[in-house]
């Protein structure tokens, strides 16, 4: 039986170590502290403010401000590309965030053009209509917005659309043809766009939508990222990017300066989810500074005790 | 006598798993619920036709008549409605469980329990319980979850690729008719069928022929495509927007002034940094020059540069990392076991 | 005739796209090519599920080590294939009623949204979440400020890590109060020293000139690969000689 379900001892828990095994007085020896004592505690840091419900209040920084007043200054009724291209591993991250630029456009009442780069963004796409079908009834499909859906081939599919969409994209995702819709009767290309708001997890995704959509077509575009993806697009900003929203921090921002901007939306709770989000941000930030702290404490007592 | 680790181990699941057991008796966790909405083919196209003649009198107000497009269109509507009789479906969306009561008080007869949302519930949890087990240490929980995921993210992609690449941008292009007929009846009527797309058709065999036991060499020619392709593109992209665009981003004004502030010092001290970082960088990713004296000390600051640079990235992976878990604590604790959202339930 | 084709088609790819980039004439040339392009990757998918059948069904046959599991993994690629490709318990497109086959694949309702939903979101979802733990593990046991470099490296992470928080203003907001009150300067001249206002002053101006000089250092490298490929120098991609 060892062959079929053979064990990794790698990953194997230390036999000669226990939690508990004492290596100094107090019980605890932290220079071989076992690593799912840290686990549990990055648990418990996430675990018990969320279900206390702490919550703490967010100023917009300059940065939100100017993704903010990117959306805001445009028209009411603009063109506004929602290119999401995120997974289900970064929807954490992402979800509120993109959520909010629905719901941001909506009430600007921008005509939405969804599409994605990544397969498994497809349902992502799916989730935020739904928020547009519940909340904003007044939306028409065809009308007000249209999900152009998936296309493989990454940069490739940029290539295209920036050029003549409906050379891959004959149809919508329920197979309608694009000339039907009112919406997309007289698109060409995404050059007509007012606006492209992309979020993103990785490679497809915010990087090249400034390579080959902003950059050489000059289309105004704002992008929200991840925290891994936020510095490398940094250098673009603000000439090829309007502004960029980086991490949950960045979304819980934007939602607040949504809220501040329509005091209406405050009643429901979902437009707070990035908000929530933030009091498990503080405990664990905390946590990680003082893992960082302690282990640094260890290794110089240990050097200047000469161990 | 058990081990210390041993006896905790036994007191959580006993706890945990009779936690479980009670909510689940009682009802208080784990169910998903859907809307029902009945669909009539018939009633949706006659909605169609209904808005096209809508449109008619509004013309017919304004003293025009209505576009040849929208006259033909309701005619093939209407020519459709003896095929679409009788066909009728029930749509099935999510709902929660606030909704199972309507605005008015009365029970909403259209929300039902779902069996198989439920039981894809208890699986997500339970297989969110079973990758989170890898922590403690590997075991076979997580080794058959993890086999899971593969085999169904392998397929999904497969599945993907297939309906909206092959079907909608190959097949669509070689065999419109047969498309139109089946499964893309919304293609365009002009969609004839382009014979130079054999081209991709062939290349595509080619690359699936890597897989056989032999002539797997010939797949060499699509990816010579594919990667003939993707220099050609990144080549001239990354010239432009991360070569040339970012020298010019990096052009800016050392001494910044305007009208009414005069000196603006903080912006003047930014840009001067910024200038300064970016030379001091570049410098630094010189090899050919030997790091020593000036070059060295400049080559210095740039590492200066992009420790303070690599420190942020470490900053803001963490974020992200966090916000990860986050979610998935919140499916297990409000979507799986119900447990009240504090500012929401009460 | 192995090797000599591929760096052809290569090469006259490669040049029609960078050719159409400037010539307007032959942009239709570009569009074309990059649908290929689009296609193959759609193939690409297609070989990729192809390739792990193959792997595991080797596993299997030959016994390797963990085939058990190799019989989890290819039922559930198995079931998701067939699922995906009948479209089952997917209705059809509701303005093409009669078209039985013409409905999303992708609906909620359907069997394969259920598959993604209930299988493939959460498990994918946790299995990247598990970083935050290893994260915090490799905060207590590697990050050591052992020079100078690694210093400025963890202090700014520090100041990132408090100033993306509210702590960052709860924290320095009182030192700000105190330095201005002995300083006696403006109400709100230090507000830069708040945490938070640092973290943006080191994104908006240390973290661009870093990154900057990373990106064009990439681009010069793109386009040095890109060009040892389109004139054959760089071969690495064709594999071995055969």
């Amino acid at each position: 039986m060892s062959d079929i379900m053979p064990t990794d001892s790698a990953h194997d828990p230390p036999s000669d170590i226990s939690p508990t095994d004492a290596g100094s007085d107090s019980g605890f020896d932290f220079r071989n502290l076992d690593r799912r004592w840290i686990f549990l505690a990055m648990g418990l840091s996430i675990a018990i403010p969320m279900l206390m419900g702490v919550v703490f209040p967010e100023h917009p920084s300059q940065e939100v401000l100017d993704v903010f007043a990117t959306v805001e200054g445009l028209e009411d009724g603009s063109s506004v590309l929602m290119a999401y291209d995120y997974d289900p591993a970064s929807k954490g991250e992402l979800e509120p965030m993109a959520a909010a630029f629905v719901r941001h456009c909506a009430q600007k009442k921008h005509k939405l053009y969804f599409i994605t780069l990544w397969p498994a963004a497809v349902p992502m796409l799916q989730k935020n209509i739904a928020i547009l079908n519940r909340e904003y009834p007044e939306y028409t499909y065809g009308e007000d917005y249209v999900n152009l859906g998936f296309r493989p081939g990454s940069e490739g599919v940029i290539k295209v659309v920036v050029t003549d969409l409906k050379k891959l994209y004959a149809n919508d995702v329920d197979g309608t043809d694009l000339n039907e819709l009112p919406l997309t009767a007289n698109l060409k290309n995404i050059q007509s766009m007012d606006l492209i708001i992309n979020v993103s997890a990785g490679t497809p995704g915010a990087k090249e939508w400034v390579q080959y959509a902003a950059t050489p077509f000059d289309i105004k575009m704002v992008a929200g990222v991840t925290g891994v993806g936020y510095t490398p697009l940094v250098p673009y900003v603000p000439n090829q990017l309007a502004g960029i929203l980086g991490a949950i921090k960045a979304a819980a921002e934007y939602e607040e300066a949504v809220l501040l901007e329509y005091p209406e939306l405050r009643e429901n709770p979902a437009t707070q989810e990035g908000l929530r989000k933030m009091g498990p941000q503080l405990v664990a930030h905390m946590l990680v500074i003082g893992l960082i702290i302690g282990g640094n404490v260890i290794f110089f007592t240990d050097r200047r005790r000469g161990v | 006598m058990m081990k210390t680790s041993n006896a905790i181990w036994l007191l959580l699941l006993l706890v945990g798993g009779g936690f479980l057991v009670f909510r689940t008796a009682t009802g208080s966790m784990g169910k998903a619920y859907v809307r029902h909405e009945t669909f009539d083919a018939t009633t949706h196209i006659n909605k169609q036709i209904q808005k096209i003649d809508d449109e008619e009198q509004q013309e017919l107000a304004k003293g025009k008549t209505l576009s040849e497009a929208k006259t033909d269109k309701r005619m093939k509507l209407s020519d459709r409605l003896p095929a679409v009789e009788g066909i009728t479906w029930t749509k099935v969306s999510s709902a929660e469980r606030g909704e199972l009561t309507g605005s008015d008080g009365q029970p909403d007869t259209a929300v039902v329990f779902s069996w198989s949302r439920t039981i894809g519930l208890w699986i997500a949890a339970l297989g969110t319980l079973a990758i989170m087990s890898f922590l403690w240490g590997d075991n076979i929980f997580y080794k058959v979850a993890e086999s899971v995921v593969v085999g169904a993210s392998a397929a999904y992609a497969m599945v993907v690729g297939f309906w909206t690449g092959i079907i909608q941008n190959l097949f669509s292009k070689l065999i419109p008719t047969a498309m139109r007929d089946t499964v893309l009846p919304g293609l365009p009527g002009s969609q004839e069928a382009e014979l130079i797309y054999i081209v991709p058709l062939v290349l595509s065999v080619l690359m699936l022929w890597r897989l056989a036991p032999q002539g797997g060499w010939i797949s060499r020619w699509p990816l010579a495509f594919f990667i003939g392709a993707t220099a050609g593109i990144r080549l001239v992209a990354y010239l432009d927007a991360d070569f040339v665009q970012q020298i010019g981003n990096t052009i800016i004004p050392l001494l910044v002034s305007d009208n009414k502030q005069g000196l603006m010092v903080g912006q003047s001290i930014g840009n001067i940094i910024i200038v300064i970082g970016v030379l001091s960088c570049l410098v630094y990713f010189f090899f050919s020059f030997e790091h020593k004296g000036v070059v060295g000390a400049t080559a210095r600051l740039g590492i200066w540069f992009l420790m303070i640079t690599f420190g942020a990235g470490f900053g803001f992976t963490v974020m992200g990392r966090i916000s990860l878990i986050s979610d998935r604590f919140s499916f297990l604790f409000y979507d799986w076991l119900w447990l009240p959202k504090p500012g929401i339930d009460a | 005739m192995k090797r000599t084709v591929p760096l052809a088609i290569a090469a006259v790819t490669g040049f029609v796209l960078i050719v159409s980039y400037f010539i307007p004439y032959m942009q239709s040339w570009g569009e074309e090519a990059m649908i290929w392009f689009d296609i193959l990757a759609a193939v690409a998918f297609v070989l990729g599920g192809g390739n792990l059948l193959k792997t595991h069904l080797q596993k299997i046959s030959n016994r390797r080590a963990g085939w058990g599991f190799s019989i989890v993994t290819i039922s559930a690629f198995l079931i998701t294939l067939y699922i995906g490709f009948s479209k089952m318990g997917v209705n059809p497109a509701e303005n093409f009623p009669e078209f039985s086959w013409s409905g999303d694949y992708l609906t909620e309702s359907g069997g394969f949204g259920w598959i993604f939903h209930h299988i493939y979101l959460p498990l994918a979802a946790t299995m990247f979440s598990l970083l935050a733990f290893y994260i915090a593990s490799a905060a207590f046991r590697a990050f050591r400020a052992k020079n100078t470099e690694a210093m400025i490296l963890l202090g700014t992470a520090f100041i990132v890590l408090f100033g993306r928080t509210h702590a960052g203003i709860y924290v320095s907001q009182p030192v700000v109060d105190w330095l201005t009150a002995i300083s006696g300067a403006e109400a709100g001249s230090l507000a830069g020293l708040r945490l938070d206002r640092v973290t943006s002053t080191i994104t908006s101006i240390f973290i661009v000139a870093g990154n900057r000089a990373i990106t064009i250092g990439i681009a010069l490298g793109i386009v040095s690969l890109s060009l040892k490929v389109l004139l054959g120098v760089d071969r690495s991609y064709l594999g071995s000689e055969e």
